[in-house]
């Protein structure tokens, strides 16, 4: 049976792991390689690395970073920030990649899905999408969720999986960092319109929320990052946890 | 030990030749026929789509030498499917050392998602590639096109379909998961191969 998956997300900013509160105050958790190689040996299912400034300085993902993770690790995982061509997916794939995740680049030219679909296959291309529910809507951000645009969550959503997109990764800004639970009835909605996976992300802060995603938001996998990095949820226990509510997990 | 990784265009072959130094082997990369031929072991991993991957081996060659080689062969994900006789990818005629046709998922009921994407559970594990493997192992599956199960099938997975999650004829090996992206059971895997 497929198991849901648990993953963390590196968040890398000038090659430390860090992790942002509302997207804007950063604290400082560790050398990237080393914590991809504990969550490996922990039973994460996948990482992300995000590199979380590039998008708004314009800097390309580090490749050399990319380089020393896949040389690692013997988990699947995804990088993003700063993804705006086919060269720099080539260059991250072949840096040893499995995915690249995409998200102001595809807001701001969705036919790049196409073409990363067309050269490297869906199952490659993760469309990150950062909404913020306001006014009945929920609305698409760029840059890390500092710029609104008129896109909302389920209508572009919906375009990048027709698009190509393998998979959609959907970030709450208002959820994101608060440990208060996932934003499960939009998670919901998502799951029931789309065919591709769905990864839930933003506002992990007990085992509780990852039951709930699973349960409620029907997510196919729940990405968090401080409550790991900072020990405050250990992997092989919510593992165990979520198990004993019969979700499929990898033990 | 000379372990050869075939190179052609498909994606992902950086992630196998890791995989392989993690276990203290030191792999050559090649499309060259006397390199490929003479080597002790051969993986033919990757990432990609099938047409085009096939337009690609016939336009260098590669094609005759993969059906040429004597010694133990593992391929791997799209590299599995190449193998088989065609692939509903692209509509695309393969190398067809297994005799069975390459279909895509097709989703049966609402939520059913494509591509397969994840760690599923391997069964009806059977030869010497799956050697101190338990039944119900999880395994690393991305792909929207599956072998149904056929008489070469040497590993099961069920998703939408019972599909075949590795093949084995003569000297060749095949699976369609990730092994080096396996974790401890993909590292057994590759373990068990080196050792054939």
């Amino acid at each position: 049976m497929l198991a849901k998956r648990i993953i963390p997300c590196l968040d890398v900013k000038e090659g430390m792991t860090v992790k942002g509160t509302n997207f804007v105050n950063f604290r400082e958790a560790g050398d990237p390689v080393e914590l991809g190689e504990f969550y490996s040996r922990q039973g994460a299912d996948e990482l992300v690395y995000l590199d979380i400034t590039a998008s708004h300085e314009g800097r390309k993902t580090f490749t050399d970073l990319v380089k020393r993770i896949a040389a690692c690790i013997d988990i699947p995982f995804t990088v993003g920030g700063g993804i705006h061509s086919l060269t720099d997916v080539d260059r991250l794939l072949n840096a040893g990649a499995d995915k690249v995740s995409l998200n102001s680049s595809a807001l701001k030219n969705p036919q790049i899905i196409e073409e990363v679909a067309k050269n490297f296959g869906s199952q490659v291309c993760v469309i990150a999408i950062d909404a913020n529910f306001e006014d009945g809507n929920w609305i698409c951000y760029l840059n890390g969720g500092r710029i609104p645009t008129r896109r909302t969550l389920f209508e572009w959503a919906a375009e990048a999986a027709d698009r190509g997109a393998g998979e959609i990764l959907f970030t709450s800004i208002a959820h994101d960092g608060t440990h208060g639970g996932y934003a499960c009835d939009a998670l919901r909605e998502l799951h029931r319109q789309l065919p591709v996976p769905v990864i839930a992300s933003g506002g992990a802060g007990t085992m509780a929320h990852f039951k709930e995603a699973f349960l409620q938001g029907e997510a196919d996998a729940a990405l968090a990052a401080g409550v790991f990095h900072f020990g405050e949820i250990a992997i092989p226990e919510l593992k165990r946890y979520l198990s004993g509510y019969d979700i499929p997990i990898r033990i | 030990m000379e372990v050869a990784i075939i190179k052609y265009n498909a994606g992902n072959i950086y992630s196998v030749e890791c995989a392989l130094r993690r276990l203290g082997i030191d792999p050559v990369v090649s499309d060259s026929p006397e390199v490929l031929l003479r080597a002790d072991k051969v993986l033919f991993p990757g990432v990609g789509e099938a047409s085009s991957a096939m337009a690609y081996l016939r336009k260098h060659g590669l094609d005759w030498v993969i059906l040429n080689l004597t010694q133990p062969v593992l391929a791997i994900c799209i590299g599995m499917q190449l193998l088989c006789s065609h692939s509903e990818e692209g509509d695309a005629d393969c190398l067809g050392l297994f005799d069975t046709k390459v279909r895509r998922f097709v989703p049966q009921t609402d939520g059913q998602k494509v591509p397969h994407m994840g760690w599923n559970t391997l069964h009806n594990l059977r030869g010497p590639l799956f050697k101190g493997v338990d039944e119900g192992s999880y395994a690393y599956f991305v792909h929207s096109y599956y072998a149904p199960v056929s008489t070469d099938c040497v590993a099961q997975c069920d998703y939408i379909t019972p599909f075949c999650a590795a093949l084995s004829k003569d000297n060749f090996y095949a699976t369609q998961f990730h092994v080096e992206k396996s974790g401890a059971v993909g590292v057994r895997i590759l373990e068990n191969f080196l050792a054939l």
